[in-house]
């Protein structure tokens, strides 16, 4: 009977709720603590995703938060750009670095990941990373299994090909959401 | 309904060695092997395995009358997913770079089999003082393996305790100029195999030895 079947089920659905419930409080006390360990993380990583830049300065534009990366000078050698999307297991946040103009990538960094140990978390390495660097942003960069053949490629991580194409939609997202802005003139 | 169960006493001193969950049950080997390449790591799992642990324990022996069979499985996996989520956001607001350093390890507690097995053996059917000892024996076990495991490779591997230089380092690099290289496979997966699989060798030989000597008297 169906009615006897939603009796018993009765204790799963309460320790749903009041789990749910006390997760949400918990996200909601840790969040600012956690969101300042990852903007600590970032501006640390600024100098190292755009080559001259000495510190990062944080922008918010159109309610997403965006670092100009500047010299000892004060001067925009470049930008980098917070974005995340779906993983293979979770999202995944990384940090693009591109040039003031937005033509070149500089750097990439993960920020965030929990993808397969020693298949999809090999995107955080720094040798399937550095293939980024350097790499023009017309057009959209694409992930070719095997070796890469064409300057806009960027080659799989063996095993981990959802992790890879991931990776890379979420830097071409990024990438567009620069150049628009820089487009616009919202951005100086 | 406790006649034929261990005292909360018994629970406590069997998780520790006699039933120690990795070299007596072999349980939760994938932490065992994945994050012992250094002790702050160990140390930092085991202590989530302890809170985690101890507060499934304890939920599901409160909730046992309530428990209906078919549904007691959903129970414990909902329970321990909560806990671990907890442990897994406390780890990224206050141990960020530890957290980092695990990543997905401390979210995979989830599907850790020691704390479902002991959700099963002992909170599901004994009362509270008896599943929080438990829980605290097997997690002390589990320290005790990983801590075990940790401190060969580490010190083999790195040459440091904690992360503090001991000054050793066991393999020469190279000869000629007399650098003292790390011993890199004891940090790589295999130094894990290698360690575990000796480890529990020598538990089940000391074992042995103690079953014989018992006999012979």
């Amino acid at each position: 009977m169906n009615t006897h079947r939603l009796a018993d089920a009765w204790l799963v659905l309460v320790l749903a709720m009041a789990f749910g419930a006390s997760l949400a409080a918990v996200h909601a006390a840790l969040k600012p603590r956690i969101d300042a360990n990852k903007l600590n993380d970032t501006m640390s990583q600024v100098p190292m995703l755009v080559p001259g830049a000495t510190r990062g300065e944080r922008l918010v534009v159109a309610d997403a938060p965006l670092y100009r990366a500047v010299d000892a000078a004060g001067m925009l050698v470049g930008w980098v750009v917070p974005a995340s999307g779906q993983g293979f297991a979770d999202r995944i946040e990384v940090l693009v670095g591109l040039d003031a103009r937005a033509h070149r990538l500089t750097g990439l960094y993960v920020l965030d990941q929990k993808e397969t140990p020693g298949l999809g978390d090999n995107v955080t390495r720094e040798g399937w990373r550095t293939q980024f660097v350097g790499k023009p942003t017309d057009p959209p960069l694409q992930v070719r299994k095997g070796t890469a053949q064409a300057p806009h490629e960027i080659e799989a991580v063996t095993g981990a090909t959802i992790s890879s194409e991931s990776v890379t939609a979420i830097v071409n997202a990024a990438v567009r959401r620069l150049r628009e802005q820089l487009a616009a003139g919202t951005l100086r | 309904m406790d006649r034929h169960l261990p005292t909360p006493a018994e629970r406590f001193i069997r998780g520790i060695l006699p039933e120690n969950p990795v070299l007596r049950q072999v349980l939760g080997i994938c932490p065992t092997l994945a994050v012992t390449n250094t002790m702050e790591g160990a140390i930092t799992m085991a202590g989530a395995v302890l809170f985690v642990l101890t507060c499934a324990n304890v939920l599901v022996s409160l909730l046992r009358p309530l428990l209906k069979p078919h549904l007691r499985i959903l129970v414990f996996t909902l329970t321990i997913a909560t806990f671990v989520t907890i442990a897994d956001r406390f780890l990224a607001a206050y141990m960020y770079d530890m957290s980092k350093q695990l990543g997905p390890y401390i979210p995979l507690i989830i599907v850790n089999c020691i704390i479902i097995a002991r959700c099963e053996v002992c909170g599901s059917k004994q009362s509270v003082p008896a599943a929080f000892l438990d829980a605290v024996g097997q997690s002390l076990g589990f320290a005790l393996a990983l801590g075990a495991i940790a401190t060969v490779r580490e010190v083999l591997g790195f040459g440091t305790w904690f992360g503090r230089w001991l000054g050793i380092r066991l393999l020469p690099a190279t000869l000629s100029d007399r650098v003292w290289a790390p011993w890199t496979v004891m940090i790589l997966p295999p130094g894990a195999f290698l360690t575990l699989a000796l480890l529990l060798g020598a538990v089940n030989w000391a074992g042995a030895r103690l079953q014989k000597a018992e006999v012979s008297r």
